[in-house]
């Protein structure tokens, strides 16, 4: 059986700045995954190289079976890919129910309504006129994660949710994940905070420096092993 | 009664400079791009129309719809072909490009048609007005130009702000990258957005050829008017295009009555006024960067 997301030897960067170093990882459908790793790692370049959004040098990333290196992006999404970037990104010039209908541009079929969201994210209900540049940080970020599922994705990446926002906001974020794993999508999540990002992952990888330090299990890992793998320096004695 | 006939006739004027501009408006607010063959590109369209006409042995007006279709057709396969690769943050890309194919452009019609002056016979209309008062008529031919001007605005304002693709321009327009993670292909959505500025200035370059008479060097003047008509009306605003078309007709013929031969100066000198006290136009909300 091939794997739903495999990730083999992937190095990509910016330019002539390489961020990923021959990183590897699979994940299984139906499973959360989650990606830590302290600033500048490669987390979010490795959800851009899924993406489409950066340029792959060498490696390979396999999406149930077909090879997605050279895809671009806009076909991702049809494949079943959806990313919620870094910073948020809403159509500043698009009302909120602009923005998730334009999450649906290219939807592949699936339950994902601007309604099923609204009843994901009740804060959104009020809001569907407004522009979205006049949402606050948490807002668009449930705007954000809406507009990504109105594609319907089978694999929804999700970078850096909690970026600037009140933890009681974080939380409630937090709290719509069960929602949409429900409706059977797979997730692939970056996170800084590690006790969150073991407290929703079936799976967590490390990066350190754009290789992987660390994988396995939440309940496998030791609290020394990924404070090792985090940070790159041997636990003092 | 001389002024108000004069502020009348720069309204009318107004509709073929907005016409015109619209594509211009169109190309800056979805991708940014700044077209410097624009006006060559309603000359083109201009002769192209009398080819067709003499070659076909058909009427001024299905000319234009044929040549306003094959416009549309070489604005998407130009996009395509040429002009995205010219886009990124830098547009000097873009400029260079145009300016070169505008030159292209006119050498080409000085050797096909030459120098000398033409003018697209489009029938009785262009000579038959309606009598307001003694003093004061309107013609038809800029009345259906003004009309047509406000047609084609309206309906790609509502294109815009209501259909799907409308709102893909949008989204484009606003940040192209996510709009990628949408599903969006960006690269075909700017061969749309210029397959229709490639035919609504091809339709301004019939309406052009049409009023008055012209030669395969008039394109870089009216290039110079549509670029005021969308400065003055507001970069990227759709209905601004259409405001702007007003102010810089109104001013050019009110200044010709006042003087003759200082329309053009008027013009200018509302062009820069608005430019200094009003950068961003009439209906302008600032360039995003």
């Amino acid at each position: 059986m091939s794997d739903f997301l495999s990730v083999d030897g992937l190095e990509a960067g910016y330019g002539d700045f390489q961020a990923l170093f021959g990183v590897s990882l699979t994940v299984t459908e139906g499973e959360t995954e989650a990606i830590i790793g302290a600033n500048g790692a490669g987390k979010s370049t490795l959800l851009r190289a899924i993406a489409g959004q950066v340029t792959v040098t060498g490696g390979s990333i396999r999406f149930d079976g077909d090879d997605l290196v050279g895809v671009p992006p806009h076909i991702r999404v049809v494949k079943g890919i959806a990313l919620v970037p870094e910073g948020r990104r809403v159509f500043p010039s698009l009302t909120v129910e602009e923005n998730l209908l334009i999450g649906a541009y290219r939807s592949r079929p699936g339950a994902w309504t601007v309604s099923k969201v609204v009843e994901l994210f009740p804060l959104l209900g009020r809001l569907l006129r407004r522009s979205a540049a006049k949402l606050s940080g948490g807002e668009q970020q449930a705007l954000a994660i809406g507009r990504a599922l109105m594609a319907n994705p089978r694999l929804l990446l999700l970078d850096e949710v909690s970026l600037g926002l009140a933890p009681v906001i974080v939380k409630q974020l937090y709290e719509a994940l069960p929602g949409i794993l429900a409706t059977g999508i797979t997730l692939l999540l970056v996170e800084q905070d590690i006790t969150r990002a073991l407290s929703v992952a079936d799976r967590v990888t490390c990066l350190l420096e754009g290789r992987v330090s660390l994988c396995g299990r939440p309940d496998e890992l030791a609290q020394d092993d990924i404070t090792v793998a985090y940070f790159g320096l041997p636990v003092s004695e | 009664m001389v002024w108000v006939s004069a502020v009348v006739q720069g309204i009318l004027l107004g509709g073929l400079y907005a016409l015109f501009a619209t594509g211009l408006s169109l190309a800056f607010g979805v991708l940014r791009f700044v077209n410097l063959a624009h006006g060559d590109l309603a000359i083109l369209a201009a002769y192209l129309t009398l080819s067709t006409s003499s070659t076909l042995e058909v009427s001024a007006w299905v000319s234009m719809v044929l040549v306003v279709a094959v416009m549309a057709a070489v604005g998407y396969i130009a996009q395509r072909g040429i002009f995205n690769f010219t886009i990124g943050p830098d547009p000097l890309p873009a400029i260079l490009v145009t300016f070169g194919i505008g030159v292209v452009i006119q050498n080409a019609l000085l050797n096909h048609y030459t120098a000398t002056d033409k003018r697209i016979k489009i029938g009785s209309i262009v000579t038959k007005s309606i009598k307001v008062t003694d003093r004061l008529s309107v013609g038809w031919f800029p009345l259906l130009t003004l009309v047509v001007a406000v047609v084609i605005l309206g309906g790609l304002q509502l294109f815009i702000s209501r259909t799907r693709t409308g709102r893909a321009f949008r989204a484009t327009s606003d940040d192209p990258k996510t709009a990628q993670l949408m599903g969006i292909n960006d690269r075909h959505l700017y061969a749309v957005a210029m397959a229709i500025a490639f035919g609504t200035v091809g339709l301004a370059g019939v309406f052009l050829g049409a009023r008055t008479t012209f030669a395969p060097s008039s394109g870089p003047n009216e290039l110079l008017f549509g670029f005021e008509a969308v400065v003055i009306g507001g970069l990227g605003s759709i209905w601004g295009t259409l405001v702007g078309g007003v102010v810089l007709g109104v001013a050019q013929t009110v200044g010709n009555q006042w003087s003759i031969g200082f329309d053009l100066l008027a013009g200018h000198l509302v062009f820069l006024t608005v430019l200094a006290f009003r950068p961003n136009g009439i209906f302008g909300t600032g360039v995003r960067t």
